[in-house]
């Protein structure tokens, strides 16, 4: 373990940990102003509730959110130095524009819907709402434009050993982030779907008997269950049309990856040789000819460039050295990547046919959508892990290495402590944020009477 | 081009330590001049709207320096790696103590963030921009404790300008209480700045003891928010030779075409910002009361 080690892997907790948060902030964002809008147009109290329910919980997630993205921001200076100083004129620009454009806008906006309920007009009010989410999506994009130049960089020269930009458009229109920013941003939704869906299951399950006692009086006016099923199939929506995207992107992404990051694909797949009609490997020892050359080039003959002859190549290119990022890792996130994404964006599809036309929610669907609370955000886990391990052993492909990227300054000592202190916080805040979300979960929405009243004291969402 | 940036950067963390200054000096004194739940909450609700908006000062200043001073960025949080490390984790315990605040059922562990995660960067900054000038474990003391007390006056008449009942009165005396102890620090970090904006800071910093002492808290706030500024002035003026030792701006500059573009984008882009952020202000610029038991 040298102080680069540590580094890594600090950049890795800190970084996972940040996009636990990050994807439920963008997708909840957008569903809590979806109902508020609901409400808006409607004036249905339902939506009402929902918006403050989900609000709730979106607020606490979202303050988890800002507070591990200004980590990100400090680290590169502080463990990168070296590469921030290489990459600081083309990579430091998204960032800035990032803070100027989006997280004024995410910031300062959501303080106004936390604290505007009653000093705002209603629709001033929600405008604030969209506002807030608008920057937050907006944010994705620059920082996944960053992150793109990392691994096919455009627009920009070296001169006296640091890039230089010479083209931003270049840069904010860079191939790779045109793919990565759908396919990240429809994942989010997919994390937050299956989020929303998890707390709906809960209580579709806790109010299953309402309905019956509505109908024996003889009235059928809209019950709890009732609005649980709406906002589920809300959600179900968002993830269904979610996964389309990512899987469209995720293709592109793949046949990107094809022209350059050749690498990456080939330990993903565990190709080794250079293969006409290469096979897709389900898993080790089970493969599909031809697949995966169709899915990197859409022909089946199509060569696609192994790991062993990569090397040589880069070898000869770049001089003596090992090209081949870690290939367990790479090969296997990309498997678990697919399947739990996969399977959440499944489910949807699967609970809209059966809740289609008025049809109530099967109980072992609502069973099903809690149990597979989580296997979106390993989905998105697993996809970081692809992406960026895969990306080795260089931080800007083909320009540095990321043994050349760190803070040359920073001892091991120095390293350890802050990795052991960021560690130990956010293993804290996480204990700490299952147990609130979970209590706020169970408590449900205010009931409607209770809601005015507490209102005229304190609107809820304040501090 | 280079003169610009330098500028631009300055004037967005000047913009930050006069409004997380006032930040820090509210989640300090919340729970010290409130007698119950409700007027605590009272203290941290004149910051509630805005804290999250006058940090993204910090973010921005952060991303401006990394696209327009790279050597510059990198230089400053990997030399100073240990107190970056507790600036961040106070700015998490803080943020995440406001936002939880009223969703847990031990607020006082919220209580306990907000307090240590206001104390921690309000003197970091201070400690780290005066070893930066000095070079010296002395100066980054000095500089520290004056940032601190600093932060707790102009918070303290913050509170002052933006409550009312028994937690404006008691914000008062802190005022006052601050302006004891910042003065005489004033003396010693301010005049060995050596400028004259750092004098017309002493200034300002007596006038703001005077205003407050004759409840002029609009004015006072006015003079603690210069004070601030003339400071932050003071020390960049004595960066712009050298940001960091062995370095100058010329060398840690990027190149002419990115400060062109993101001049072009900044001049665009900030007066917005400034308006929506402003009017946030205006949104909320009534004081805050604590509501009628009922």
């Amino acid at each position: 373990m040298d102080a680069l080690d540590l580094a890594r892997w600090q950049f890795g907790v800190t970084t996972v940990y940040h996009f636990l948060f990050v994807p439920l902030t963008i997708g909840l964002g957008v569903f809590v102003a979806g109902l508020q809008t609901a409400w808006h147009r409607t004036g249905k109290e339902h939506y009402l509730r929902l918006t403050k329910f989900f609000g709730k919980l979106f607020l606490i997630n979202f303050a988890m959110g800002v507070v591990t993205g200004i980590v990100q921001e400090f680290q590169f200076g502080m463990n990168w130095s070296e590469y921030s100083t290489f990459v600081g004129d083309v990579f430091g620009a998204p960032l800035a524009l990032e803070a100027l454009l989006a997280f004024f806008m995410e910031s300062t906006f959501i303080g106004l819907w936390i604290f505007g309920w009653d000093r705002l007009p209603k629709r001033v009010h929600l405008a604030c709402l969209w506002a807030a989410v608008i920057g937050s999506n907006l944010s994705a994009y620059f920082i996944l434009a960053a992150n793109a130049w990392m691994k096919h960089p455009v627009g920009y020269e070296v001169v006296d050993g640091k890039a230089r930009m010479t083209d931003l458009w270049a840069v904010l229109t860079n191939s790779t982030a045109l793919a990565q920013v759908p396919h990240v941003v429809a994942s989010a939704f997919i994390v937050a779907g299956g989020f929303v869906l998890a707390v709906c299951g809960y209580w579709l399950l806790r109010t299953r008997n309402e309905n019956r006692n509505e109908n024996r009086n003889g009235k059928r006016s809209e019950t709890r269950n009732d609005m649980w099923r709406g906002a589920a199939r809300g959600a179900l929506v968002m993830t269904a049309i979610a996964g389309v995207v990512v899987v469209g992107s995720g293709d592109m992404s793949a046949k990107l990856a094809f022209e350059q990051q050749p690498m990456k694909l080939a330990s993903a797949e565990g190709l080794r040789h250079d293969t006409a009609g290469a096979p897709f490997s389900v898993a080790p020892g089970i493969e599909i000819p031809g697949v995966l050359s169709f899915l990197s080039t859409g022909d089946f003959g199509a060569t696609v460039q192994g790991t062993e002859n990569l090397q040589q190549r880069f070898e000869q290119e770049f001089g003596p050295g090992d090209y081949r990022p870690d290939q367990a890792v790479v090969f296997w996130s990309f498997r678990l990547m697919i399947v739990f994404g996969m399977a959440t964006a499944g489910l949807s599809v699967l609970g809209l046919w059966l809740t289609r036309r008025g049809r109530p929610m099967p109980r072992w669907l609502s069973r099903l959508f809690v149990l597979a609370l989580p296997l979106p955000l390993l989905a998105v886990t697993a996809g970081w892990l692809l992406s960026e391990v895969g990306r080795q052993p260089w931080t800007v492909a083909g320009e540095l290495l990321t043994a050349a990227s760190v803070s040359p300054g920073v001892g091991l000592t120095e390293v350890a402590v802050s990795l052991a202190i960021f560690t130990l916080l956010y293993g804290a805040l996480a204990v700490a944020e299952a147990v609130l979300l979970t209590r706020h979960v169970r408590k449900g929405p205010e009931e409607p009477r209770r809601v005015a009243v507490a209102e005229r004291r304190e609107p809820s969402l304040m501090y | 081009m280079i003169d610009l940036w330098f500028v631009i950067i300055a004037f967005l963390w000047t913009g930050y330590f006069v409004l997380e200054g006032f930040d820090f000096g509210v989640g300090l004194l919340s729970p010290f001049v409130s007698a119950n739940d409700e007027e605590h909450r009272q203290g941290l609700a004149t910051i509630g709207p805005v804290w999250d908006g006058n940090e993204v000062w910090l973010i921005t200043a952060v991303g401006a320096m990394f696209a327009a001073f790279p050597a510059w960025y990198s230089g400053l949080f990997s030399t100073f790696y240990l107190p970056v490390v507790l600036i961040l984790v106070g700015l998490i315990v803080r943020g995440i103590g406001l936002e939880w605040r009223s969703k847990v059922s031990y607020p006082a562990w919220c209580d306990l963030g907000i307090v240590i995660g206001s104390a921690l960067p309000a003197f970091l900054w201070g400690a780290v921009f005066a070893n930066l000038l000095f070079g010296s474990a002395v100066a980054a003391l000095v500089g520290g404790i004056f940032t601190l007390g600093l932060c707790v006056l102009h918070g303290a008449v913050f509170l002052a300008l933006k409550t009312g009942g028994e937690v404006r009165r008691r914000a008062r005396v802190a005022a006052l209480a601050a302006s004891v102890v910042v003065l005489p620090l004033a003396v010693v970090a301010l005049s060995s700045l050596d400028s004259v904006p750092a004098l017309v800071a002493m200034g300002a910093l007596a006038a703001a003891a005077a205003l407050i002492w004759r409840h002029r808290e609009g004015w006072a706030f006015t003079a603690t928010a210069a004070a601030i500024v003339l400071t932050s002035v003071s020390v960049f003026a004595d960066l712009r030779g050298a940001p960091l030792p062995g370095l100058t701006l010329a060398e840690a500059a990027s190149g002419p075409y990115t400060l062109t573009m993101l001049s072009w984008i900044g001049l665009i882009a900030l007066p917005f910002v400034l308006v929506y952020q402003g009017w946030t202000y205006w949104v909320f610029r009534k004081r805050v009361q604590v509501a009628p038991a009922g």
